[in-house]
């Protein structure tokens, strides 16, 4: 029993990176009818805004001390980071230990610019255009993307730990332990998710943006400026995408390749979903992230050799061909 | 000439005397200077030109045809691959049973994928053949080592049966051949300071290159791919005038999916080792590529995305900063080390980058790919001709 | 019919020729020209650096790059000389190597074996490379290795920890100087016997693919004749990502030791997957949980952050030991590159180091002439103690390192401290061992 709540929760946690990730793709399709095969870049533009806070926290003073010697036998160049300097030990430390709840402030603003920008300088152009053509650039602008941060960062991962006080393990009712951190996480997609519903649902501003999903061109007819709405959708996407980026640091170490290992995965998402179905999007997301954690199972793996290496491929075609688009998708929607 | 109109005709005999002469063409700079580096002439990178070229006008078949866009048609490379090694490790060197197995099998795979995935359209069918080809990708890595030796890739042994070959007595693996011609055969020829290969590999290759291309003219200009055509423009009008498109598209898909053995029974033809990574999506993705950066539905297009990209895989990639402080020596120090740093980030470990910006560029600026961009060239020197200086500018700034 | 000018005679004449051109080959093969392939004719000889330098791999490409470029720079002359002045072997003068001067080429083998093999056609092809060297995984190196036998030109792996390289896919132009997973094995289980005692139920993490399974193999093999019991065996999928649900299955098994047998990416995640689930802090029959990482490599380490501190695990050579060669060897790299070395850095310089003497002391490139010198070539001075290239499976014999996660690094490159040096005749193993059982080097190929 233990292990199956386990696995329900392992699932819910991938599943969240997943639903943030395709509920992004699905607002940029659903709005702008784009493919943006550059939305991992922006997940992974997002984790890197950790990095880059993290980096900037830890600038330091390097002090010599000669009781210390580095590896060629020089003395060794202690480093303090300014913080520590500025604030006092206790202060500056703390901030450094929390860079990455600290970098959720600094990635909405910087992702919200870089979709602006994408989408004003890019993407604007291929409104019009077949969805090949805005496959292969944006496939080309998230090469880029990654190729410029891994110029900067390397290729190795690099580490963004949570805050000491949300890195242990909590031991939930049941006495079933798990990490605080992935915890945290699930609820901050939650909390995003929901966020993005109420303020399309709640709002003129989601009011009209939902009806230019609908039917663009009456929308634009009634004298309404869609196409900045659609800029901010955009953004909102882009900052969707660094948020989940951002926290899913901790879990797993950013790297400048990360981009493209969920691209794939969240395309199948949004498909499952149903095109353009914001509550597809997130319930796939979840549905697939569960059955992803059981079929890693001891159990499921014996079973069928190998299962946890395709259920995610298997689940969508088993959907694809007895619901033909997808779970909540409308009719008509990109076929 | 074999039943195509004069356009077509001189497009096939293009191409047939470009592949044919392609040891000079692609050896354009002398052995011993620096853009050496940038000869592309030597075998193996020949014979990836037109094996991915083979390989993209088939993708071309059905995604320039009929519009379906598939994104897992390196498994049917993979396939084929996989099936002319094991024909080479069971049966005999000789590359003609390994080709035919791989396109047989192939298209056999490419029947069960396509019957299934062509339930659906659009982005779904998309979704549908990344699924089947990442399985077939996953799988092959691990649970199917037995068949396809996993992470190192299908290769040959000393103790393969080889039945019509017979024992292998030398110690070493033997090579692949046509009728007792080796792939592997090459001829140099030196002319000044030039040096061009001939390979016996490359020739093979090519002459199925040209073959494979004839081919997609035929059907291009036959009433099948009228059909095709018509399916593109609007199944829905097709089924309304009575008629059932899937057999159509079916048929593409397996044709195209042959295509895609051939090329991956050449490549074990060329160098008998099969991997798995060959059947991954971003090999698959690799081909949509070639063709959008080629031009979709045009002949010649896929051909040369292929070549471009394998062209920055295999050149650009091997540029290092050794290289660039060889080309710019002549210039003062600062200089010289300036502008190999403006130009490091791009080349080397950089050719991703390199290859990023081009695909933005070209679809930015061409949006019918290379091909679109040729033919611009191509109109700006005809007006040229006419209306005189005013646009040798724009043909300048074009360049 | 035809619409051109181009007559059915005509069409068949240009066949005509064609064919011609195509058997003319046969008839000028390079064969008679040279002794063997890309025999060096000119002033310089042409080396190969094939190494990942895009993909998850690109880090440790770039120090092996590194590497390479210090060690031709040491054959030539120029820098402080670096091992080759504690190498045993007194053939290198610093003039290149039989005179000439050495030159390199470089390329990306992507971590794919395909590509691997295209980059090392190219410079074999194109460049005229006598040797190729590199890579960073065992499916490259086995399919290269394959590729330099059949092309005749030697191939010096870089880092490759797979029984299969030198076990069922070994072969006669091939040479391994980085250990494998019998060696971790073989030294890691006394040292594991003495931390953690000889009553633990292990519970293994395997990557699903060839390499996995071999060091997986022979882990289970070494712990298990100890005492210890193997209670499960997971393999998780390359491309996993995250290991939470390989990891929680762990919390109730009843092990007390996980045994991660994964490299790279997949290391530092599934490590960082398992201290979140707090099992490093956790209490198993009474024991402490304890993690063991069989192959480590600092660059990863460094990945892996805060995780790492206490895990054990063994290495090939690291930068801290006391040995007049690797201090030689740090030094010069440290001096021109501002940090240490890492273990791809070492074995890549290394075996740059050990063709070039061969070659010297063969009086020839010839690849025959080189790997009859390799083999069974014993030397000391590069790091690793003693050494042996054995001539049966052109593996090397040497010390192993087991090393272990340190609690308080100096500095950032500060990351592993060596527990034990395990001398060489503990980790040597029959040619015939069943793990390395089914192939055979067959004859050495000079090509042309």
């Amino acid at each position: 029993m233990d292990a199956i709540i386990l696995q329900i929760l392992n699932g819910l946690d991938k599943g969240s990176a997943y639903a943030l990730i395709a509920l992004g793709l699905t607002l940029i399709f659903g709005t702008l009818g784009v493919v943006n095969f550059a939305h991992g870049a922006l997940f992974m533009i997002g984790a890197f805004c950790a990095v880059f806070v993290q980096r900037v926290l830890t600038l330091s003073v390097e002090t010599v001390d000669p009781t210390k010697t580095d590896f060629l036998g020089n003395p060794l160049k202690v480093k303090t980071p300014y913080v520590e300097n500025w604030f006092g030990h206790d202060f500056g430390s703390a901030i450094i230990d929390w860079s990455v709840p600290l970098s959720v402030l600094f990635c909405i603003p910087v992702m919200v610019l870089i979709g602006f920008v994408m989408e004003r300088g890019l993407i604007k152009h291929f409104y019009k255009r077949e969805h090949a053509d805005q496959i292969l650039v944006t496939f080309g602008l998230a090469i880029v993307l990654q190729e410029v941060i891994k110029a900067f960062y390397g290729a190795n991962p690099i580490q963004t730990p949570a805050p000491e006080m949300l890195s242990g393990v909590a031991t939930l009712a049941g006495g079933i332990v798990y990490p605080v951190w992935r915890i945290v996480y699930f609820c901050f997609a939650a909390l995003i998710i929901g966020g993005v519903f109420a303020f399309l649902q709640f709002t003129t501003f989601g009011m009209v943006v939902r009806a230019g999903m609908a039917d663009r061109e009456t929308v634009g007819l009634l004298g309404i400026n869609i196409d900045r709405r659609f800029t901010i959708m955009f953004g909102m996407a882009a900052a969707v995408a660094g948020l989940a980026g951002v926290m899913y640091g901790p879990i797993n170490a950013p790297n400048y390749h990360m981009g493209m290992d969920f691209l794939v995965l969240s395309f199948v998402v949004v498909v499952v979903g149903g095109m353009g179905s914001l509550p597809g999007a997130v319930a796939a997301g979840f549905l697939l992230g569960i059955l992803e954690s059981f079929a890693s199972t001891t159990w499921a793996t014996t079973t069928i050799p190998g299962i946890n290496q395709i259920i995610i491929y298997l689940v969508a075609i088993i959907i694809l061909l007895t619901r033909p688009r997808g779970l909540l998708g409308k009719k008509g929607v990109m076929e | 000439m074999f039943g195509l109109n004069k356009k077509d005709s001189a497009l096939l005999l293009a191409v047939a005397v470009l592949t044919m002469l392609a040891p000079f063409i692609l050896n354009p700079f002398p052995t011993d200077s620096g853009l050496a580096q940038f000869n592309a002439g030597y075998p193996d990178l020949m014979q990836r030109f037109v094996i991915f070229g083979i390989f993209a006008i088939g993708f071309n078949i059905l995604f320039g045809l009929t519009g379906y866009l598939s994104f897992g048609h390196a498994a049917f490379l993979g396939v084929g691959s996989y099936s002319a090694v094991w024909m080479f490790k069971l049966l005999s060197m000789n590359i003609i049973p390994a080709i035919i197995l791989s396109v047989i099998i192939a298209g056999l795979f490419a029947l069960v994928i396509g019957y299934v995935s062509l339930r659906r359209s659009g982005i779904y069918f998309s979704i549908l053949t990344l699924a089947f080809a990442q399985m077939s990708f996953a799988l092959a890595y691990s649970v199917l080592t037995p068949i396809t030796n996993g992470e190192t890739g299908l290769q040959l042994s000393l103790d393969d049966p080889r039945i019509l070959d017979g024992a292998s007595t030398t110690g070493s693996l033997p090579v692949t051949s046509l009728f007792g011609l080796e792939m592997r055969e090459a001829v140099d020829m030196a002319v000044g300071p030039w040096s061009f290969t001939f390979s016996v590999g490359y020739y093979v290759c090519a002459v199925f290159m040209i073959l494979a291309f004839y081919l997609a003219i035929r059907i291009f200009r036959s009433p099948f791919g009228m059909m095709l055509r018509a399916i593109k423009s609007n199944q829905q009008r097709v089924s309304y005038t009575g008629l059932n498109p899937r057999p159509y598209t079916l048929a593409a898909f397996v044709i195209s999916g042959m295509y895609a053995g051939l090329a991956g029974g050449l490549l074990a033809s060329m160098d008998p080792l099969a991997g798995a990574e060959r059947m991954q999506w971003t090999a698959s993705g690799e081909v949509v590529l070639m063709t959008i950066l080629g031009g979709v539905g045009t002949l010649i297009g896929p051909v040369l995305g292929a070549g471009l990209i394998k062209y920055f895989e295999n050149i650009f990639s091997k540029i290092n900063d050794n290289v660039l402080h060889g080309w710019f020596s002549f210039l003062p120090d600062g200089i010289e080390d300036f502008i190999v740093t403006i130009i490091h980030p791009f080349v080397g470990k950089g050719w991703h980058l390199t290859l990023g910006i081009i695909f933005m560029l070209v679809v930015t600026f061409l949006p019918g790919g290379l091909v679109e961009g040729g033919q611009r060239i191509a109109r700006m020197f005809r007006g040229k001709k006419k209306t005189g200086g005013a646009d040798a500018a724009k043909t300048e700034a074009a360049e | 019919m035809s619409k051109t000018n181009l007559t059915r005679r005509g069409v068949l004449k240009s066949g005509a020729v064609a064919g011609a051109g195509v058997a003319l080959p046969t008839i000028f093969t390079a064969s008679s020209a040279a002794a063997y392939t890309n025999e060096p004719t000119g002033g310089t000889v042409t080396l190969g650096f094939n190494v990942p330098q895009t993909g998850p791999y690109a880090d440790e490409g770039a120090d092996e790059l590194r590497a390479y470029e210090l060690a031709v720079e040491h054959l030539n002359g120029g820098g402080d000389g670096g091992m080759m002045n504690t190498f045993s072997s007194k053939a290198l003068k610093g003039n290149g190597i039989l005179g000439k001067k050495v030159e390199y080429v470089t390329g990306d083998t992507q971590t794919k074996s395909d590509a691997a093999r295209a980059s090392a056609k190219s410079m074999i092809e194109k460049d005229g490379a006598i040797m190729i060297t590199g890579g960073s995984s065992s499916g490259v190196a086995v399919a290269v290795q394959g590729l330099c036998q059949e092309a005749g030109v030697i191939f010096m792996a870089g880092l490759t920890h797979s029984n299969d390289t030198t076990g069922k896919d070994k072969k006669a132009n091939g040479f391994r100087h980085f250990f494998n997973g019998y060696m971790s094995a073989a030294a890691l289980a006394p040292v594991l016997k003495n931390l953690y005692g000889t009553d633990r139920k292990a519970y293994h993490l395997t990557a699903d693919y060839t390499w996995g399974w071999t060091q997986q193999e022979s882990i289970a093999a070494a712990t298990e004749a100890m005492g210890w019991e193997t209670v499960n065996n997971v393999l998780t999928p390359l491309a996993a990502t995250d290991f939470s649900s390989y990891i929680a299955p762990v919390l109730n098994s009843g092990a007390d030791v996980l045994v991660l047998n994964h490299y790279g990416g997949n290391m530092v995640n599934s490590l960082t997957n398992a201290v979140q689930f707090g099992l490093r802090n956790k209490q198993v029959n009474g024991k402490n949980f304890e993690i063991v990482v069989p192959l480590f490599s600092r660059l990863m380490a460094r990945g892996a952050g805060e995780n790492i501190k206490g895990i054990v695990g063994s290495t090939n050579w690291h930068w801290s030991l006391q040995d007049e060669g690797s201090k030689a060897f740090v030094k010069s790299f440290g001096t021109k590159y501002g940090f240490p070395p890492s273990q791809a850095a070492h074995t890549c310089y290394v075996q740059t180091l050990l063709y070039a003497d061969a070659c010297e002391r063969a009086g020839s490139f010839n690849p025959c002439a080189v790997g009859e010198a390799l083999e069974g070539f014993e030397f000391d001075g590069m790091g690793n103690g003693p050494t042996l290239y054995r001539a049966d499976d052109h593996q090397c014999f040497k010390d192993v390192l087991v090393v272990k996660g340190k609690e308080n690094p100096t500095s950032e490159f500060d990351l592993l401290e060596v527990v034990e040096v395990t001398p060489a005749a503990q980790v040597t193993y029959a040619p015939d061992h069943p793990m390395f059982a089914g192939g055979s080097l067959g004859t050495c190929n000079p090509g042309a």
